[in-house]
């Protein structure tokens, strides 16, 4: 028998259930629920009390390989549906794990609405540019030029900058990083988790098989690569020219202020009105 | 069940003056209201009894002329520790009232057309994943933004069949103020019962229209709850086929940690592309309203036993076909009427035994004809003659007078 020391990610998956999954080989989602994973281990939360919404797409599939609370739901709806599970049971911590299709296109109004009522979701919005689980279809953040099987000469259209899209809608807690950036990502969930407020965490991943082939970005590899050379910390962008800023991946925690937090909020109407009298 | 027989049950004694002390506001808000008539709403009584239905969740989006049942709530609902929460649309309010009774609320929403046609995605969802909500949708005239403060019955057919794929729906639709109120209840009941999610038709004049209700004491008020698991986490099946399709549910914190998805799934829940589990799953949801139509199927007859034309009718036109009965056998003509309380599942058996006991039959209805194909599924033995179509959709209401002019043309 092969001696293979038991690993903190076996304890929270549904081995025995959901296996093999359904990603691609190179694809980051993966290494995004490793370190989700990771993170909550750290912090020695019940499983019991998390749940884990998605939506419509190859990352909405995370739910069932974990052995939390978890709900898969339409395309662009988990923000909705997890407001629902948060604001009736505030003492569970809720996981959105999404797309870049799924959250800004379909699913954009639930996302800005979430954010300005600052409710306490953790959006983990992996952002691999395309609509990988239909084929390779053009998505709100395919970069301008990039080719996608809907956009075949080339993306006319402008991306979406994701966490400035959070920021303007007040979300407390944004942050970005790639999925390269293993130990950064797993640090950053953590942080977020803690948080008490809407938190959106973008992980910028590759889709090696359908964005990278359509984009000759190589394989997984170069894509890694790209993301290790093409990204900086948001705490050397004050110090370099802005020419060597331009373009770049700017990774870190770009937002992270307190704020009244919407369930909290309701529990405060509740206690108000009750004082009151029932009248 | 008849809605005779349900009259026939014992009235409750006369109220005793109350002398206990209430030990919450809440029920001395009830203690109070059940001492006298109220003037009120269909609206009004519709929120009352999912208050009283122990509803403690509502998402919603205003729209005309359901707004007040939103409005209520959002008054009532955190006196009583509930939540009541105004989403960014109707999509979002399905979907929030779905989730939270995942977490193990009782969920409700009302909306009119517009916000009906924009929830049947949920809806499905809700359905497919067997879980307890309801739906009101305050009917306004037209398809797109029609008349919003006119009435109309046009969303018979998108009750049952608005959300793709074949999707079982259990409907029901009051005619009073009074009976809102019921039927509101009986919603919440059927939808923990059976755990879909069941809608409430309502007309918009029914949702806006006043009358005198007296509600009755709490403890005439008979409320279901979900059946909660009692095996352990690993045993539990969230569909479990060995449950008569009436299985118990888990919330979500409560340490059973089950999958809940929209693909077709397995007993336990997970994905599966397999044909024999997906044919099953379809023929549970099937089974789970067929096999209990005794249950669901709720209709009234009145002054049926000798009628000699039938009127088949829902909601508020079936109102006007009462008063015009009464006007036409004032003159001597024998006319009675069929009123589907539940109108999915349909009531076939009744509707069969009187189209085999009358000559003929109206089906006077506020739109451009949903529940007449309903009868003439049926009537295979008789000629389409008997059949008789009044409908109307131009805002304005089919009146006694109209329906007394129908039975006489044809009496």
């Amino acid at each position: 028998m092969a001696n293979i020391p038991q690993r903190i990610i076996h304890e929270y998956l549904r081995h025995d259930k959901k296996f093999p999954h359904v990603w691609c080989a190179g694809c980051s989602n993966g290494i995004v629920l490793g370190a989700i994973i990771r993170a909550i281990a750290s912090m020695n939360l019940d499983r019991d009390d998390i749940v884990m919404v998605s939506g419509i797409g190859c990352s909405s599939r995370m739910p069932v390989y974990v052995d939390f609370n978890t709900l898969h739901t339409l395309h662009g709806r988990s923000i909705a549906y997890a407001t629902g599970v948060k604001l009736h049971k505030p003492h569970l911590k809720v996981i959105v794990v999404t797309g870049d299709g799924d959250c800004t296109a379909i699913g954009g109004n639930h996302l800005i609405h979430a954010a300005r009522r600052n409710i306490d979701l953790k959006v983990i919005l992996i952002n691999n540019n395309i609509y990988g689980m239909t084929g390779g279809q053009c998505s709100p953040t395919t970069p301008h030029d990039a080719i996608a099987t809907t956009a075949p000469y080339g993306n006319i259209e402008p991306d979406f900058n994701v966490c400035n899209l959070a920021m303007g809608a007040g979300a407390s807690f944004v942050a970005r990083t790639t999925a390269f950036h293993v130990q950064e990502m797993q640090g950053i969930i953590k942080d977020a988790m803690e948080h008490p407020g809407f938190s959106l965490i973008e992980v910028i991943s590759a889709c090696p098989v359908i964005y990278g082939r359509l984009n000759k970005k190589g394989g997984a590899p170069q894509m890694m690569k790209e993301f290790r050379d093409n990204s900086i910390p948001l705490a050397a962008v004050d110090k370099l020219p802005p020419e060597k800023v331009e373009g770049k991946i700017v990774r870190g925690i770009l937002r992270r202020e307190i704020r009244p937090e919407f369930c909290a909020q309701y529990a405060s109407l509740v206690q108000r009105v009750q004082a009151m009298g029932g009248e | 069940m008849l809605k005779n027989e349900k009259a026939k049950t014992p009235v409750k004694p006369k109220q005793e003056t109350v002398t206990k002390k209430p030990d919450t506001a809440l029920q001395e808000l009830q203690q109070k209201r059940e001492r006298k008539n109220v003037l009120m709403q269909g609206n009004e009584a519709v929120a009352l009894g999912a208050l009283d239905a122990g509803v403690n969740f509502f998402a919603g989006y205003p729209i005309t002329p359901s707004t007040e049942i939103a409005e209520i709530l959002a008054t009532e609902l955190p006196k009583r520790g509930g939540v009541f929460v105004q989403m960014e649309d109707e999509i979002a309010s399905i979907c929030a009232i779905t989730g939270a009774s995942l977490a193990g609320a009782k969920s409700l929403t009302a909306t009119s057309g517009p916000g009906f046609s924009l929830m049947q995605e949920g809806i499905g969802f809700a359905k497919i994943t067997e879980t307890p909500c309801v739906v009101v949708n305050v009917q306004r005239m037209g398809p797109s933004t029609g008349m919003p403060t006119s009435p109309a019955q046009g969303d018979i057919m998108q009750a049952k069949w608005g959300s793709h794929g074949d999707s079982p729906a259990i409907v029901l639709y009051p005619d009073s103020v009074k009976e809102s109120y019921e039927l509101t209840i009986r919603a919440v009941n059927l939808s923990e019962k059976y755990r879909t999610c069941v809608i409430l038709l309502l007309d918009e004049v029914l949702g806006h229209m006043r009358e005198a209700v007296r509600l009755p004491d709490m403890a005439n008020v008979r409320v279901i709850s979900r059946i909660k698991p009692t095996v352990p986490p690993h045993w539990y099946k969230h569909y479990d086929e060995n449950q008569k399709y009436l299985s118990p549910l888990a919330s979500y914190g409560e340490g059973y940690r089950f999958h809940v998805t929209g693909l077709t799934h397995d007993s336990h829940g997970f994905p599966t592309n397999k044909s024999s589990e997906a044919g099953e799953m379809m023929e549970r949801l099937r089974k789970k309203i067929s096999y209990n139509i005794r249950d669901l199927v709720q209709i009234e007859s009145h002054q049926m036993e000798d009628a000699k034309i039938a009127i088949f009718a829902a909601g508020i036109t079936a109102r006007a076909a009462k008063a015009a009965i009464a006007m036409a056998r004032f003159e001597g003509i024998k006319v009675g009427l069929l009123r589907p309380l539940t109108i999915w599942p349909f009531p076939d058996d009744a509707v069969r035994k009187m189209l085999r006991n009358v000559e003929t039959v109206i089906v006077p209805e506020l739109n451009q004809g949903q529940l007449i194909h309903e009868v003439q599924r049926l009537t295979k033995d008789k000629s389409e003659s008997n059949l008789i179509a009044l409908q109307r959709v131009n805002g304005q209401l089919i009146t006694p007078n109209d329906i007394l002019r129908k039975i006489k043309e044809v009496f």
